[in-house]
């Protein structure tokens, strides 16, 4: 599974950064490194008002913000990994 | 119309019209059928306003229309000259003009060196020009200033001296010793000399793409822009470029944090380097100091190494680098850049872009644009590369590295600094170069080339979201 967090200019504001580290937190703690490929990417096209853009796959889900992490990482990674 | 003032003077708003007119061909894919009426839409009526008459006057405007599509393909240079534009000004070198009072203390003769000068029975001075070697020391201590030097303006602006006069008593380059700098383009009065332009592949790339959606196009831009386009906001600059059909805006100054961290590395391991960001100055040291090449910086400039960053993540993208330097359209076709880099454009030539599109971006929302710290911003100015390597050593931690930074200002600034290295008699232990005065902000492709634009870029970088490069490359390595 390849994840790509939006680094352009728009989300970068909106904190990729943490987002990043968010990811790199969920990935460590599920043991999930040897099937999840982080990698960034300007702007998805999408971008929106708040929160960050995460490309899943060929999944795009815009407005990534630290208080909806966790839903989104249950509901757009680990249910599609089938865990 | 508001443009004439965009400019900093009226050759570049000539070379502009040119420009829009034929971006504006191409955009309505009537370029080939419309192309010899752009001379007389841009010189229009009987009456001559800059040449002898309107038919050269349109004579030159075909072969500015020929550059603006790309220029003699068999001349490998991206830096041109336009025959018959060039006005083969007098160049006689010193000379004793009208103001000559005849006067007693003739200090003139008593500080030149080689016995030059003579005096007629009226007491008028006299230069001899077969003694005479140019110091200009006599013009120095005339007390009426009636000695001047008369050197054309594509020769004094060339410090590097790759420009002739040739028999025809026209300009000529040396594409061995020319480094596509553009300090002459942005010299010469009669704007005989000029860049080649890229401006028709940009605009079949964003065709292409607005078809197929095959291949987003991004722009790469240089963070001199902060000292341009200041009719409008930096957001509105970055909107306009959407509008025209760019997926999206990405700071070069991203790449130039990338580059100052693994520059410094390199700086440490080799105890001595020369930057290599400023591709006119490494193509200077290749052609004027072969022996101190191996010095050169190994890194890429910023534009190649943000150009690469993208291409890795979406290798179908294409990266458009738009910046001040006419020396980095020459860079894009290095083998080495060639795969990142399809195509570069100046700031005039985005103006061009802009106006062809009757895009008036004052009114656009702005968007945003931050990808770079500080560091990366201020390369734009001279000092800034230094610093940036400085704050790169600092934020790596390495203590038993002293750096001594010889930022050059200028191409003379560089041969000054690359002379020294080569006797060995340099105290600094890196150098970095900039051909153009002030840095990338002085570059031939700006728009304006103000008093302001150093504070300005200053301004730019402190309002990095990013205050460290650490910090604006960590979301970079993942």
């Amino acid at each position: 599974m390849i994840i790509q967090i939006c680094v352009g200019s728009s989300c970068h504001l909106k904190g990729s950064e943490n987002m990043i580290e968010l990811l790199k937190q969920a990935i460590a703690t599920h043991d999930l490194e040897n099937e999840i490929t982080l990698a960034g990417s300007f702007c998805a096209g999408r971008c929106n008002r708040v929160g960050v853009t995460v490309t899943v796959d060929d999944e795009v889900y815009t407005g990534v913000t630290p208080e909806g992490f966790s839903e989104f990482f249950q509901k757009a990674v680990m249910s599609r990994i089938g865990k | 119309m508001k443009n004439k003032r965009v400019f900093d003077t009226k050759v570049q708003y000539l070379k502009y019209k040119v420009l829009r007119e034929v971006a504006r061909e191409a955009w309505d894919d009537t370029l080939l059928e419309d192309l010899l009426d752009i001379p007389k839409k841009i010189v229009s009526g009987k009456t001559p306003t800059m040449r002898c008459c309107v038919y050269k006057e349109r004579a030159i405007i075909a072969e500015r229309v020929k550059i603006a599509m790309g220029g003699d393909k068999e001349n490998p240079n991206v830096i041109e000259v336009i025959d018959i534009a060039c006005d083969e000004c007098p160049a006689a070198g010193y000379e004793v003009t009208d103001s000559c009072r005849g006067c007693l203390a003739h200090r003139c003769e008593d500080v030149c060196p080689r016995g030059a000068i003579s005096f007629d029975h009226n007491h008028v001075a006299h230069i001899d020009k077969s003694k005479c070697v140019e110091c200009g020391r006599c013009s120095k201590v005339c007390p009426y200033s009636a000695i001047t030097n008369r050197v054309r303006p594509c020769q004094n602006a060339c410090k590097i001296k790759a420009i002739s006069i040739n028999e025809d008593g026209g300009a000529a380059i040396d594409n061995e010793k020319c480094i596509s700098c553009g300090a002459c383009v942005y010299q010469c009065p009669f704007g005989a000399i000029t860049d080649k332009s890229f401006i028709l592949d940009v605009i079949d790339m964003i065709k292409k793409n607005s078809r197929d959606k095959k291949s987003k196009l991004y722009a790469v831009v240089a963070p001199s822009i902060s000292s341009q386009f200041t009719y409008a906001k930096l957001g509105q600059v970055v909107s306009g470029l959407k509008t025209l059909g760019f997926h999206a805006v990405v700071e070069a100054a991203l790449g130039a944090d990338m580059v100052a961290y693994s520059e410094s590395k390199e700086l440490v391991e080799k105890g001595f380097l020369t930057s290599s960001c400023c591709p006119a100055f490494v193509s200077y040291v290749k052609s004027a100091f072969p022996e101190l090449t191996e010095h050169i910086s190994h890194n890429p400039s910023p534009m190649a190494a943000i150009a690469k960053y993208i291409k890795d993540i979406e290798p179908s993208a294409k990266v458009v680098f738009i910046g001040p330097c006419t020396a980095k359209k020459a860079e894009a076709q290095l083998k080495e850049v060639k795969a990142y880099v399809d195509s570069v454009l100046t700031f005039e030539e985005l103006q061009a872009l802009f106006d062809s599109r009757d895009l008036d971006i004052t009114q656009l929302e702005e968007e945003a644009l931050d990808n770079a710290s500080y560091f990366g911003r201020i390369f734009a100015r001279s000092g800034g590369l230094s610093d940036a390597v400085a704050e790169a050593i600092k934020e790596q931690g390495i203590e038993d590295f002293d750096l001594k930074p010889c930022s050059c200002d200028g191409i003379e600034e560089c041969r000054t600094a690359l002379m020294k290295k080569k006797r060995g008699v340099l105290n600094e232990n890196f150098i970095e170069g900039m051909a153009c005065n002030g840095g990338c902000i002085g570059g031939a492709g700006c728009l304006t080339h103000g008093e302001k634009n150093k504070a300005q870029v200053d301004a730019y970088g402190r309002e990095a979201l990013e205050k460290t490069i650490t910090d604006a490359i960590s979301v970079l390595k993942m």
